[in-house]
């Protein structure tokens, strides 16, 4: 397990997402009215760059022209086909057990516990060396890469 | 070989599109009220025979099936038993009336005639003929009035469809459209979509054709239009028992467009949120099609690939199509080359599933 610093948290704003690289992977990481996701930038349809797509809510029925909108700022449709994902787990709408999408655990760590920790399961992220000055008083956004 | 098929089905074939036809206009004066049995009459209207299959066209009516020189086909009880009913051993036939009613723009009078069409088809055929089923003529121009005419005789055990044309003004999965799919539901019987009908508009989306030909093959462009529509506007959720049968609309383009809708339904499916399963399955659970007129490909293998790529073998049900004329031996009317199984279900066992016979 390696931890990556991926942007300081307030860098995405709820309802924003920040595109980062991680090991070769493309991510992105979402902040959803204030928790933070990370999915994998690659669709499973035609592998378009999934986490540009609009994210919106969730439409559901249950009579012709009745609309239950919900799970606003939770849904990332995929620019090129629109295919529906959830942000959250990577499920694709029409097909959740086997169309989905990688997901990361994406956390908020304090600049204190970052600093403090003493190199155990904390590898360095593409932006903590060039990027962020890690402060103590700050928060960070943290993937966390199995 | 007919007594083969006898053999084979038993329990006796499920013919589910077979043409009679009125007379003549007179045939229906007993079934019209006062007033407009005079208006008809007064008006000189002696026939709304609607000419989808026009007289002297190869297609329309197969050789001897006219009763007497100069007789419509169809319009002799006795000739139809004696070449439908009897050599295919026929369990049920069920009767299309294809006559103008849904053509005329007085809706008044057509809401008559169509009460006049069913009154005549009660006596003049399934009284008088326990293996006669038939669809309820409806003034398709009202829904509402369409609907109250199901109302009227949706109870009579000889009806087991309500006809609509294909043709129609507005695509038939509207809500405009939806008095006569909730009566339908209510008393157990499918919706018929059947060939032809006449609203103004062009059988093609780009203009008028030139030919008889032009016209008959494009109707698989009109049934896969209702189609999209009855499947995106919900008409399956709404009423969850419809089922719908398309008849002489032809069945081998239904593989691609289902691969079609399937597909876009993944990426548009949000505009019609009440659609919460690929449409395909829908069309499996709901729409049915009748066997003739068979687009029939040049060897017996690829139809049955084409009923493969359907993923359904229920989705098929029988016709004769009499007394159009598709095929020249009775017997080729089931195509050839089909495992005895998917004969069974083509031949009845289908139909049973469908029908409230
Ligand atoms: S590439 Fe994402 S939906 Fe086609």
């Amino acid at each position: 397990m390696k931890k990556y610093v991926v942007a300081m948290v307030d860098e995405i704003a709820p309802g924003q997402r920040k595109i980062v690289e991680i090991e070769g992977r493309s991510i992105g990481v979402f902040n959803v009215h204030g928790a933070f996701y990370a999915i994998r930038n690659r669709c499973p349809h035609a592998g378009a760059p999934l986490c540009e797509g609009v994210v919106s809510g969730f439409v559901t029925s249950k009579s012709p022209g009745e609309y239950i909108y919900s799970r606003q700022g939770e849904i990332l449709r995929c620019p090129w086909h629109q295919w529906e994902f959830d942000v959250k787990t990577g499920q694709s709408y029409f097909d959740p057990a086997k169309t989905r999408v990688r997901t990361y655990q994406a956390e908020v760590e304090a600049g204190c516990s970052l600093v403090c920790d003493d190199g155990t399961g904390m590898a360095k992220g593409p932006f903590v060396a060039e990027t962020y000055q890690v402060a103590l008083e700050k928060e960070y956004v943290v993937v966390v890469i199995e | 070989m007919e007594k083969d098929l006898a053999v084979k089905t038993r329990t006796g074939v499920i013919d589910c599109d077979v043409h009679h036809a009125v007379p003549s206009m007179a045939a229906l004066y007993p079934y019209l009220s006062e007033r407009w049995r005079d208006y008809v009459k007064e008006h000189n209207i002696k026939s709304l025979e609607p000419n989808y299959y026009p007289r002297g066209n190869p297609l329309s009516a197969r050789p001897g099936s006219e009763p007497s020189p100069g007789a419509l086909p169809g319009s002799d009880l006795g000739l139809l038993q004696r070449q439908v009913l009897e050599p295919w051993s026929v369990q049920y036939a069920i009767l299309h009336c294809l006559y103008g009613v849904q053509m005329i723009h007085n809706e008044d009078l057509a809401a008559q005639l169509a009460q006049a069409v069913n009154d005549w088809q009660v006596a003049e055929w399934l009284e008088k003929d326990s293996r006669l089923r038939a669809s309820i003529v409806v003034p398709s121009q009202n829904p509402l009035r369409a609907a109250e005419e199901i109302h009227r005789v949706g109870k009579h055990p000889g009806f087991v469809q309500v006809l609509l044309l294909v043709r129609s003004e507005k695509p038939y999965g509207k809500r405009y459209y939806w008095p006569i799919y909730e009566a339908a539901e209510q008393y157990g019987l499918t919706v018929g979509i059947h060939a032809g009908g006449v609203t103004g508009y062009p059988i093609m989306p780009v203009g008028w054709p030139s030919h008889y030909i032009e016209d008959y093959v494009s109707h698989a462009q009109a049934f896969q239009s209702q189609l999209i529509s009855l499947v995106s506007e919900g008409v399956f959720v709404k009423f969850p028992r419809l089922r719908v049968v398309m008849m002489e609309s032809g069945f081998t383009w239904v593989p691609s467009l289902m691969w079609r809708f399937d597909k876009n339904w993944k990426g548009l499916r949000r505009e019609i949120p009440w659609v919460d399963r690929l449409p395909s399955e829908v069309m499996r659970d709901h729409i049915r099609f009748t066997l003739q007129p068979l687009d029939e490909p040049p060897k017996p293998e690829i139809l049955l690939k084409v009923i493969e790529q359907m993923g359904s073998d229920e989705m098929l049900l029988f016709s004769s199509d009499y007394p159009h004329w598709h095929y020249d031996e009775r017997e080729e009317a089931l195509p050839a080359g089909l495992p005895v199984d998917l004969e069974r279900k083509i031949l009845f066992e289908n139909a049973r599933a469908v029908y409230r016979f």
